[in-house]
């Protein structure tokens, strides 16, 4: 039977025209510039200096905090400058630029395709090798995976939900991995499973993908305690709370994690990864890119090594078409425009689209009709029209009181809106103020707290 | 008639009584409050800015008149006249203070900072800033969307549309400091208003190396430090490649922005230079070459 999740939800064009292409290994640059920090949380710490010779898979920077991932080498070759460069955002942000010499891997590395089944290692044996290889959450999130498989005490963990959705329209590159690599998923999902010590394993993917949910189908039945859970097409159903709705049926109260109903979510991808790492001791260099967008010519899923430039993954799939309007790094619901293009591909890259000019221009804003859609399709039950106005005008305990905090920024109030309203840059404006002031507070508290101590 | 006169009489009646019973009550519950306050508070421009740091006019005229001295206390709008006014309701000394002015460190026009990409969300700075660095080569430049105008209360501060910029209106500004708190980009300053009005400033906030910051904007501060060489006293540093005039310690020789190559350094209310000045000498060409000799430093 199909599930989905309850309240809202929209249906926007699917447009997956890269569907049907393979995953395609890109040839490797002859530079890349690897992000100190591609994850969520403070910046990896380099470990190399300018001149030192790397190979694929040795460690460059090591993780920096408790939210913290540690970053490889992607390329064998020299470490040329680690200096500043402007991200997609047009900030800057550091990175260590390689200057590659051959592909010579780190010998640790397994690099056949023979497929590991034994998983030898111990729960917390896992979790640390996982942190070691760098692992971060490759749904485009980026929460280093190891922190989010570490289940706090006195929290007991259930479920383990395998994100196999994919819901923003345009990406497929999930897609082909459970097809070609469906049986490296379920090993991983074995392993995640040993990890948390949970016996159950649910994979969520949506009926667009029938041949993803029949090749996993019969694959889970050789692996005891997973199931894949079909569900019904509706955005977003990638997002965490609404997946661990539409495949459990529990919904995570207002400010709590997916932890305090039982339930911890991973992608497909970070399934992928995980057998990798612990199989193949392989860290996290490398990742599934789906390069798309009706104007280009040759829409693809590429094998890119992290560090890449995004230029470079464009001119593979067919070039930079004449009428580009907007590139983005991710999908076209929650991704973000790139500023240039010289911006490296990372860990948390799901996703190129390229938009011709016609589509990549917003329509004209309208004033609010008080219609409502907003109020409809929010699938966390918020009134948008509201939070937003709330925070235009800075009415910040007034946008907390209407459960700002708990937006999950998917865009359906903005994708539905007939007078176009940028709702969600003002949500997501009142999100960062808000956020301020109640982290402000807690330290506030924590620091009386200490004086009376 | 005769009920016309008794309703007369029992309101009439009433009226006294009532007003015997709240002329008790208003003794008996009377809160004192200090006369000065309404008096002080009269004077102040009521606002309610914050600039002073307080919720607003009345809190202010409150605690200036609990405070001792008045040195630390009050309000920056106010001219000296005013505050001498107002200590002389509170029988205290005021020091003479410098009157402070929003500046707006920013020199990037459309004409010398081109843009390089086009940004059609929601129009509010701090909502494209979350966005990305801005529409220009310039990651630290005004994006020009107002969000200073929106907080300002004295209307003083407006976009320019030709130039793309914010300029602010010297009368009205009282220094209050709103404008400096919105702006996302940290470009706006307060600033003392010099003598007559004279002051100088360095228009441009952008830390980049000096050829980057010369290639997104013809008119940024180079870092060059031709000002801070010719300063004889000591009042501008070098810092992150951008120069900082300390309005303390400038005495307004102009000798700094005479000599600036990007003419990054803005002169305000000084009466036009004698035409055979240093400032001729100076042309984008000297720039260029300033530029290009940091690169191949």
């Amino acid at each position: 039977m199909l599930k989905t999740f309850k309240i809202g939800g929209i249906h926007p064009e699917e447009n997956k025209i890269s569907a049907a292409s393979s995953i395609e290994v890109m040839p490797i640059p002859s530079e890349v510039k690897i992000p100190l920090a591609q994850h969520i949380g403070k910046p990896a710490q380099p470990i190399v200096a300018v001149g030192d010779v790397v190979k694929v898979g040795q460690l460059i920077a090591k993780a920096d905090g408790f939210v913290s991932a540690n970053v490889h080498s992607s390329v064998s070759g020299k470490v040329t400058k680690i200096e500043d460069f402007i991200d997609g955002n047009g900030y800057k942000k550091s990175a260590i630029v390689i200057a590659v010499e051959g592909d010579e891997w780190d010998d640790s590395i397994n690099r056949t395709s023979d497929i590991v089944n034994d998983i030898k290692l111990s729960p917390s044996d896992i979790i640390s090798k996982i942190g070691e290889m760098g692992l971060v959450g490759m749904g485009g999130a980026t929460f280093p995976t190891h922190v989010k498989l570490s289940v706090p005490p006195g929290k007991k963990c259930e479920f383990l939900i395998i994100n196999g959705v994919e819901c923003e329209p345009y990406l497929t590159s999930d897609h082909r991995l459970m097809l070609e690599h469906g049986e490296e998923v379920m090993i991983g999902i074995k392993i995640l499973m040993t990890a948390l010590s949970v016996d159950k394993a649910i994979i969520g993917i949506e009926n667009n993908k029938p041949d993803a949910i029949k090749h996993l189908t019969e694959l889970s039945s050789k692996y005891a305690g997973i199931t894949v859970q079909p569900l019904k097409l509706k955005y977003p159903q990638g997002g965490e709370k609404q997946l661990i709705d539409a495949c459990t049926g529990r919904q995570i109260p207002s400010g709590k994690l997916p932890i305090d109903v039982g339930a911890v979510v991973q992608n497909v991808g970070t399934a992928y990864a995980v057998y990798e790492a612990i199989q193949k001791n392989k860290p996290l260099i490398e990742r599934i890119v789906c390069v798309t967008g009706k104007p280009l010519q040759k829409p693809s899923n590429l094998l890119v090594r992290v560090g890449t430039s995004v230029k470079e993954a464009i001119n593979y799939a067919g070039g930079i078409p004449e009428d580009c309007g907007k590139v983005i790094g991710g999908g076209p619901m929650m991704g973000r425009a790139f500023t240039h293009l010289d911006v490296p591909v990372t860990k948390g890259t799901s996703g190129i689209l390229v938009m011709n000019k016609k589509e990549s221009q917003r329509p004209e804003v309208a004033n609010c009709i008080r219609c409502a859609k907003c109020v409809g399709v929010c699938p966390m039950g918020l009134e948008p029209y509201l939070i937003s106005k709330l925070s235009g005008k800075s009415m910040w305990d007034e946008a907390q009181e209407h459960r700002i905090m708990d937006c999950i920024e998917c865009g359906s109030c903005n994708f539905t809106c007939p007078s176009n309203r940028p709702l969600l840059d003002y949500i997501r404006l009142g999100k960062n103020k808000v956020g301020a002031i109640l982290r402000a507070k807690a330290a506030e508290a924590k620091c009386a707290a200490d004086a009376k101590k | 008639m005769n009920s016309v006169l008794i309703t007369i009489a029992i309101l009439a009646i009433l009226g006294c009584a009532l007003a015997v019973i709240l002329y008790f009550v208003s003794q008996k519950f009377k809160v004192y409050e200090d006369p000065r306050i309404a008096e002080v508070e009269a004077l102040l421009p009521g606002a309610n800015c914050g600039g002073c740091g307080f919720p607003g006019c009345h809190s202010l005229a409150e605690a200036m008149t609990k405070a001792d001295d008045l040195s630390n206390i009050g309000c920056p709008g106010s001219s000296d006249a005013v505050k001498c006014q107002i200590a002389k309701i509170l029988g205290k000394e005021v020091t003479a203070s410098s009157p402070k002015i929003a500046v707006v460190r920013c020199n990037g026009t459309c004409a010398v900072r081109p843009k390089t990409l086009t940004y059609d969300g929601a129009s509010s700075c701090a909502i494209a800033a979350s966005h990305f660095s801005g529409d220009t080569g310039c990651s630290y430049g005004c994006l020009g969307f107002g969000d200073c105008v929106n907080v300002c209360k004295f209307d003083a501060i407006h976009v320019n549309k030709e130039t793309g910029l914010v300029e602010v209106v010297e009368e009205k500004c009282v220094g209050c400091g709103a404008c400096a708190k919105a702006c996302p980009k940290g470009i706006i300053e307060i600033r003392n208003k010099g003598p007559k009005g004279r002051r100088l400033f360095v228009s441009c906030v952008n830390k980049d190396k000096g050829a980057t910051a010369m290639k997104a904007c013809k008119s940024a501060c180079i870092g060059c430090g031709k000002c801070a060489k010719e300063c004889s006293f000591e009042a501008i540093t070098i810092e992150n490649n951008v120069a900082y005039i300390d309005y303390n310690k400038c005495k307004l020789c102009r000798k700094c922005s005479a000599v600036c190559p990007t003419h990054a350094i803005h002169e305000v209310n000084f009466p036009p230079r004698p035409a055979t000045s240093v400032a001729e000498k100076s042309d984008a060409s000297s720039a260029k070459s300033v530029a290009e000799s940091q690169k191949s430093e």
